[in-house]
């Protein structure tokens, strides 16, 4: 306690703690990304190991009659082969909400891709090649692939061990086994409300199979450890749900799986679900070798779940004043072989599906189908997606019903804090729907033939058809089109979501220094970087330390629903604060003789002080700090407590927070060739509170480029009459390059949530969902069509 | 087979390879040069660019055995004294995130600003349409490679 008499001085301006909340700090992994140092989880490697392979079924649905691994086990190089009987545990399932995916596939496949049979081998090719000589008998099934079949009478079911489709024992929750889930929701008395209508629109719509294509493949490493357990090493959204599902496979108590989060490119949901985890552990317990495994691009494809395709019917009453009288509407969602996230995603799309309007009466059902088509699961928007995309087409046919501007009309019906969802939920924060709306629309029109240059030739490259020089302006008609959406933020429907943080400040060489470490997965999206943002703030601490996200401390939940910022970041700043109190504590202990403003003002930290909060600075942290064990602590943070939604009528409090966006799309479009130029998408988004303003206009471009993919371009097409995916692959699965995406302007509100932290909002998802109908509304806006169904096709524009 | 290139400025070797094995493989998993990423192993995202005798090529559609005798140039050869221009600009614009497909862009960014050192928006745009990214929506990266140049340009 050598220099703690100095004097207090006033705090001048600049000394309070630079790269807090608010500032477009920089990334912290930024350079090492950069320069090629970064270890995503491909990129891992251990001395000793080997690598591990799948092998996947050709079928969507077939039993398999027999199985023999002896060509391949007989393959130099080749260290094991496994299949469903090799797995050691009695557990052999895995899955978010409902344990019904198997590890390895267990006597029959539901889908085509499905894991069947693993190898270990010394070189990835050697592993494929021996996968190559595993001999199946097959038997193949009659298929599920729609609502029609699954739910045909005799239908195969395709889950006959599923009990809980009973509510309460008695009385079915579900009406046919091959439905996953099923939300209704009733509200007032819509039958009476139809009465009032001037006039009645109603709609079919569909949405095709998006996938998540982030870039970086599925991939880790497992180690097998000592103690009999395992240390998985892996790119994943929640490190500990991951472990909850992994462990009992393994026949492991928690404990002995240790995960590690790697660097990670990319998940958008994608992640969500295991894909490599069981099989790398099962290869790594069985030959006790570290093993790597990697995906390459077509087996990325069957590695997770997609976005749910839906079909979607809507019927709308409208006055001739233009006020939405009631609306009707059933989605159904193809949740594919696998529960995944099924029922949550049919909770969304209900209770999301009147959008972000006051309709008061209303009746609702929305399900979600086993079927032998791909697994459907997590997707950034997570249900709002498909019920946007069909109820804001609804929205400019009823705005043409009655002759009014379509934004107008959105603006006469948006609902504005207070307003009540369908399932009678208050919506008790800002809802500036109106003024995004506004602010789109106000913002001026990029130019008329842009991509004409002076000397009136064309610069092909901005035209539809771009580069491939198909027309040069002919046939070119332009469109505008709007479009907004209302997103939950959060895990909904009751689930315990929460998030813990730990966070240590100790004097390190006479420097204040803060540790964060959660288990909060770092997707890409910038998590990290605001963790270090808060902490900054509120111990006023310069330098932060963000340890590696891993099971060692409590769960941080999720890294999707736009909620980590919100759970993460609000566990932080909690233990941040607690953190606080015990420095303040032990400076009083230690120095509260030398000031009285100790014990009688109000403290803060700030710049590495202890200032009252008339800015008199009473120490420096360092020297309270000086010769103490390090302050630690460790606290989870919950949100407000949501409810579930009644099973037949919906009600209930079921979500946390909510977040709004809105676009306007400028689109032109080659009507001879059916092709498409987006010109420019332009996003307003409520955000409350943006701590990192460069990154949420980065959340939101890219939420935006993956809802124009799919309005123009991305679908997993999968064959009707065999279940096959057909374009698995970058080469047919067509992901919106720098060409095909358009300028993306945005325009940021910060209406403050009094329920959430720092006010803010969770941003990631909410401009997925209105970018896609914006862009439709602007292609049907330029062609006079109907346009039903995304994505938009060329055949669909040209009629062929 | 072994195959002996220079990656970077240094000469490097590779044993025991396989004959099917591309040059992304290599770099990757015998080199300890995991900076070139493997999105797609189709030719089809630019993740895994590298310049092979200053051209760009997508390292997973050549085979090891071509490169022998030749220079490679991966992401991690960029910086020289601290990060390039084009690095520092992809950092300051916020053009990372994942960053998966930052290495690609990076190789492909710089060879397009060295043939065209002060490029239009719709330059950028081609230069750079083999490379795919998921997660920024081009913005960001547009903003990159413009600062770049700017800045390239003052230097000079
Ligand atoms: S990894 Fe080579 S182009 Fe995608
Ligand atoms: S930053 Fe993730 S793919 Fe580009």
């Amino acid at each position: 306690m050598s220099d703690v008499t100095r004097i207090p001085t006033s705090l001048t301006q600049g000394s309070r703690t630079a790269g807090g909340i608010g500032e477009s700090k920089l990334r912290p992994d930024g350079t090492l990304k950069v320069t090629g140092e970064f270890a995503y989880s491909s990129d891992l490697w251990h001395e000793d190991m080997i690598w591990g392979h799948t092998l996947r079924s050709p079928y969507a649905h077939a039993e398999i009659v027999a199985i023999d691994t002896s060509a391949a086990l007989a393959q130099a190089g080749v260290y094991a082969v496994l299949t469903y009987d090799d797995l050691p545990a009695r557990q052999k399932n895995y899955g978010l909400e409902i344990a019904d995916t198997p590890a390895l596939a267990a006597g029959r496949v539901r889908h085509h891709g499905e894991p069947v049979a693993l190898v270990a081998a010394d070189h990835p090719e050697t592993a494929r090649r021996a996968a190559a000589k595993i001999r199946i008998e097959w038997r193949e099934l009659p298929l599920v692939t729609d609502e029609e079949s699954a739910l045909a009478p005799g239908a195969p079911v395709l889950h006959p061990d599923r009990t809980d489709d009973c509510a309460d024992g008695q009385r079915p929750h579900v009406p046919h086994p091959n439905i996953v889930h099923r939300q209704p929701i009733v509200r007032g008395d819509a039958a009476a409300a139809a009465l009032r209508a001037d006039h009645i629109i109603t709609g079919e719509y569909e949405f095709g199979m998006q996938d998540q294509a982030f870039l970086g493949p599925e991939s880790g490493l497992a180690v097998p450890a000592e103690d009999g357990g395992v240390d998985l090493y892996v790119a994943t959204q929640w490190l500990h749900a991951d472990r909850r599902q992994i462990a009992p496979v393994l026949g492991l108590p928690e404990e002995k799986v240790r995960m590690t989060l790697s660097g990670v490119g990319g998940a958008f949901g994608g992640r969500e679900d295991l894909s490599m985890q069981i099989h790398a552990c099962l290869l790594a317990l069985r030959t006790g070798k570290p093993v790597k495994m990697v995906y390459d691009r077509f087996e990325s494809f069957f590695g997770h779940v997609h976005r749910h395709p839906a079909r979607i019917r809507y019927e709308h009453g409208v006055t001739a004043e233009g006020r939405i009288t009631h609306a009707r509407c059933r989605i159904v969602l193809d949740g594919g072989a696998y529960a995944s996230s099924t029922p949550a995603v049919v909770g969304n799309a209900a209770s999301l599906s009147m959008g972000p309007y006051v309709v008061e009466d209303v009746e609702i059902e929305a399900v979600g189908l086993y079927t032998n088509n791909p697994p459907c699961g997590a997707m950034r928007g997570f249900g709002a997606v498909q019920a946007c995309f069909a109820y804001e087409a609804q929205m400019d046919r009823l705005a043409a019903a009655v002759g009014m501007d379509p934004v107008a009309f959105r603006q006469l019906n948006a609902m504005s804090e207070g307003s009540r969802l369908p399932t009678g939920q208050r919506v008790d924060s800002p809802a500036p729907v109106a003024e995004i709306l506004r602010r789109v629309q106000a913002r001026p029109l990029p130019p008329e033939r842009q991509w004409e240059s002076a000397g009136g030739t064309a610069d092909v490259r901005a035209l539809p058809g771009g580069l491939s020089n198909t027309t040069h302006g002919e046939g070119v008609v332009r469109g505008v089109g709007y479009a907004v959406g209302i997103k939950n933020v959060g895990f909904s429907e009751g689930f315990d979501d929460f998030s813990t943080a730990r966070v240590r400040l100790e004097a390190v060489g006479g420097e204040p220094v803060v540790t964060v470490h959660t288990a909060a997965a770092e997707v890409g999206q910038g998590g990290i970087t605001v963790q270090a943002q808060i902490a900054r703030t509120e111990l006023g601490v310069a330098r932060v330390v963000i340890a590696p996200a891993d099971t060692r401390v409590g769960s941080a939940g999720s890294t999707s629903a736009s909620r980590q910022t919100y759970m993460t970041g609000g566990a932080v700043r909690n233990a941040c604060a607690a953190v606080r109190e015990q420095v303040l504590a032990l400076g009083r202990r230690k120095l509260g003789t030398y000031h009285p403003a100790w014990t009688t003002a109000e403290l803060l930290l700030e710049g590495g002080k202890v200032v009252t909060d008339g800015g008199e600075v009473l120490a420096d942290l360092a020297d309270v700090l000086d010769g103490e064990p390090p302050v630690d602590v460790e606290l989870p943070f919950r949100h407000r407590p949501t409810e579930p939604f009644d099973i037949e009528t919906g009600q209930g409090f079921g979500h946390v927070q909510y977040s709004f966006a809105a676009h306007r799309a400028v689109v032109e479009v080659d009507t001879e060739l059916g092709l498409v130029k987006v010109v420019e998408l332009a996003c307003a988004q409520d955000v409350g509170k943006a701590l990192n303003p460069l990154s949420v206009v980065g959340q939101i471009q890219g939420g935006t480029t993956q809802g124009l993919g799919v309005a123009v371009m991305e679908e997993i097409v999968v064959d009707p009459a065999t279940g096959r995916v057909r374009n698995p692959s970058f080469t047919d699965y067509l992901i919106p390059t720098i060409l095909d995406t358009p300028a993306i302007p945005v325009d940021v509100l910060e209406l403050a949530d009094p329920h959430a932290p720092y006010g803010l909002r969770g941003v990631g998802e909410a401009s997925t969902l209105s970018a896609t109908p914006a862009v439709l509304a602007a292609i049907r806006q330029a062609t006079g069509l109907a346009l039903t169904k995304a994505p938009v096709r060329p055949e669909h524009l040209t009629g062929t | 087979m072994r195959v002996t290139f220079t990656v970077n400025g240094r000469e490097q070797q590779a044993d025991d390879v396989w004959e099917g094995e591309s040059l992304l493989y290599v770099l990757r998993e015998r080199m300890g040069l995991p900076g070139s990423k493997n999105a797609c192993e189709q030719g089809e995202c630019g993740s895994c660019t590298v310049r092979l005798d200053g051209v760009p090529v997508c390292a997973c559609l050549v085979a090891a055995g071509q490169a022998e005798g030749r220079e490679v140039v991966t992401v991690e050869g960029l910086a020289e004294d601290g990060l390039s221009a084009v690095q520092q600009a992809f950092v300051d614009a916020g053009a990372v995130q994942c960053g998966f497909c930052t290495p690609g862009l990076l190789v492909a960014a710089d060879d397009l600003l060295e043939h065209n050192p002060s490029p239009s928006d719709a330059d950028i745009r081609e230069g750079l349409s083999g490379n795919l990214c998921r997660c920024t929506g081009y913005e960001k990266i547009l903003d990159a490679v413009r600062l770049a140049a700017a800045r390239r340009g003052e230097g000079a």
